[in-house]
């Protein structure tokens, strides 16, 4: 990835919002090829979308977010990547991953409430054939995501002029 | 027994009469009344401030809360920890080709600031003039004042970047003059000095026995060019006191960590003073500075391509509005120019704050040059410095259409 990429890639992830124009202004560069970079890495799937990081918990309580790691037994030829797929097309399953370690998958989902993310452990994910064993581990508190505190306490404690 | 004793012949009038002329000379900061004005206000966009808008790294912080935790409470010796002076030695050659023996010629200070009254203090008498360019930061007036020094200022010009031009510094030379104190990149106008820029001024140095007192704090904060430190020029090592510190580069202002190189014999008096003033910068400021120039390098370079960022967008800010502005190549300060609104400096700023409330510090009270200027700090958040352009753009065509 080019170097304008990199950078037009950075002020993106700190505000999916900043357009083109501030962009360009930011780096110093003519618009055009800002909206070149950005479009390229739309039709590249770097940027995958656009979307707001949201405190969950200011919102509605009763959303609850369970980790769970899951053990599997690759199946030949198709290793873990089908088994993934069949995982991750469920709507409730936010985001799955392949892990080193003592487990093979670790997905996270979420639920209206404890019952039906235990109703989709039980009931959809043990069930799929290849999975030796789940662990579910639910979520209390998110204190920060993607890099980004939700309650921030080191707030601007600066004067207001100073020389 | 003699009455006369017990009875002062005059008394003092009034409890300032205590104060020695020097003292009761000074004038108050320009910037403090305007810090009046604002303080307590939460609903004001300030581009006021004189400092980074990032906190200090973790690991910094990080590396002090440790060092108390194991007790690290005791004095230093008096030039500072040879470890840090080591480390700002190297860091020093490394960024700016300039070289000091850490044994004799580096002394860390409480902050630029006491690095520069040292300096002033040990070569300042009665009488000398010291010569200033300004605009520029608001201590060094008052600071040679103190000592009975005279300040000269040399007025820079925004048609020329606010560089200091060799022709205007010679007119300002007399037998009288000592020092000359240089702070680029510039606070409040974001000049720098490039290698060419300095060659004549270097020379006039030479031409007329001058000593520098060389104010790099913002150093790092030079964008598209490297920093050429005055000391770095041909023969100018001996005759430049070095000042800098880790307030701008590594964000960390409220430490007071600053230092100063040079000549062993100057650097040694300015050792004696600051043993008996403050005995020695505080431990807990130096094992931070040493963790911020050992692991926090990276840390540094990506703020100053934010500030870099943040500069490009409030100059063109600027001029879409319609207020002339140089653009600044150093520091994180815009230094627009307010007079096609035909208002002076501190009318502007003062209807600037209370009209869209954004707060500005205005250019008159940094000295010759200064009036007709407004010094912007672009270190503060993008959504901030858009809104705040934004109102002062209302502003300003409000302004001119009445």
């Amino acid at each position: 990835m080019d170097e304008l990429k990199r950078k037009v890639l950075e002020l993106l992830k700190e505000d999916a919002r900043r357009d083109t124009a501030l962009i360009a202004t930011m780096l110093g560069v003519p618009e055009d090829q800002v909206a070149k970079a950005v479009k390229e890495m739309e039709d590249d799937h770097v940027i995958v979308k656009y979307t707001a990081v949201v405190n969950g918990s200011k919102v509605d309580n009763d959303k609850v977010t369970a980790l769970i790691e899951v053990q599997i037994t690759p199946e030949r030829g198709r290793g873990f990547d089908y088994l993934a797929e069949r995982i991750y097309l469920y709507p409730e399953v936010k985001s799955v991953y392949l892990m080193s370690g003592a487990y093979d998958l670790l997905i996270e989902v979420e639920g209206k409430n404890l019952k039906e993310v235990a109703s989709f452990v039980s009931n959809k994910l043990s069930p799929l054939e290849s999975i030796l064993s789940t662990k579910t581990f639910f979520i209390l508190k998110k204190y920060k995501q993607d890099g980004i505190i939700f309650e921030e306490t080191e707030g601007d404690h600066r004067l207001v002029i100073s020389p | 027994m003699n009455e006369t004793v017990q009875q002062p012949l005059q008394q003092r009038g009034s409890m300032s009469d205590y104060l020695n002329k020097e003292a009761r000379a000074i004038k108050p900061s320009g910037i403090r009344k305007f810090f009046d004005l604002v303080s307590g206000r939460k609903d004001i966009i300030t581009l006021g401030v004189g400092e980074p808008d990032f906190i200090t790294p973790w690991h910094v912080r990080e590396a002090c809360v440790y060092s108390l935790e194991r007790g690290k409470t005791q004095y230093t010796s008096n030039a500072g920890m040879p470890e840090l002076r080591e480390a700002i030695g190297q860091y020093l050659n490394d960024r700016f080709a300039v070289t000091y023996d850490p044994a004799k010629e580096i002394l860390v200070t409480v902050g630029g600031s006491e690095a520069i009254d040292l300096a002033l203090r040990a070569l300042v008498a009665p009488g000398d003039e010291i010569l200033i360019p300004e605009p520029c930061y608001i201590s060094y007036s008052p600071i040679t004042a103190l000592g009975g020094g005279v300040p000269v200022g040399v007025e820079t010009f925004a048609k020329d970047n606010f560089k200091l031009r060799a022709d205007q510094l010679e007119a300002a030379i007399t037998p009288r003059s000592k020092v000359l104190i240089l702070c680029y990149p510039s606070n409040p106008t974001g000049g720098t000095m490039t290698r060419e820029d300095w060659l004549p001024i270097a020379e006039l140095v030479e031409k007329h026995d001058l000593i520098v007192i060389s104010d790099e704090i913002y150093a790092e904060l030079t964008y598209d060019a490297n920093h050429v430190s005055f000391s770095s020029l041909p023969g100018m090592k001996d005759r430049t006191i070095l000042v800098s510190g880790f307030s701008k580069a590594f964000a960390m202002t409220g430490w007071r960590m600053g230092y100063a190189c040079g000549h062993p014999d100057l650097i040694g008096a300015m050792l004696k003073i600051h043993q008996y003033t403050v005995m020695c910068a505080p431990v807990m400021g130096q094992v931070a500075a040493l963790e911020a120039l050992t692991n926090g390098l990276e840390e540094k370079d990506r703020m100053v391509e934010s500030y870099n960022q943040r500069r490009r967008l409030i100059v063109k800010g600027f001029r879409e509005i319609g207020l002339e502005c140089h653009e600044p190549q150093g520091a994180f300060y815009a230094f627009p120019s307010v007079q096609s609104t035909g208002l002076d400096s501190e009318t502007f700023a003062e209807r600037l704050l209370l009209e869209a409330k954004v707060a500005a510090v205005p250019g008159n009270v940094f000295g010759l040059g200064g009036e007709g200027h407004l010094r912007c700090s672009y270190a503060t958040s993008v959504a901030q410095l858009t809104e705040a352009l934004e109102k002062i753009g209302d502003f300003v065509e409000k302004v001119k259409k009445s």
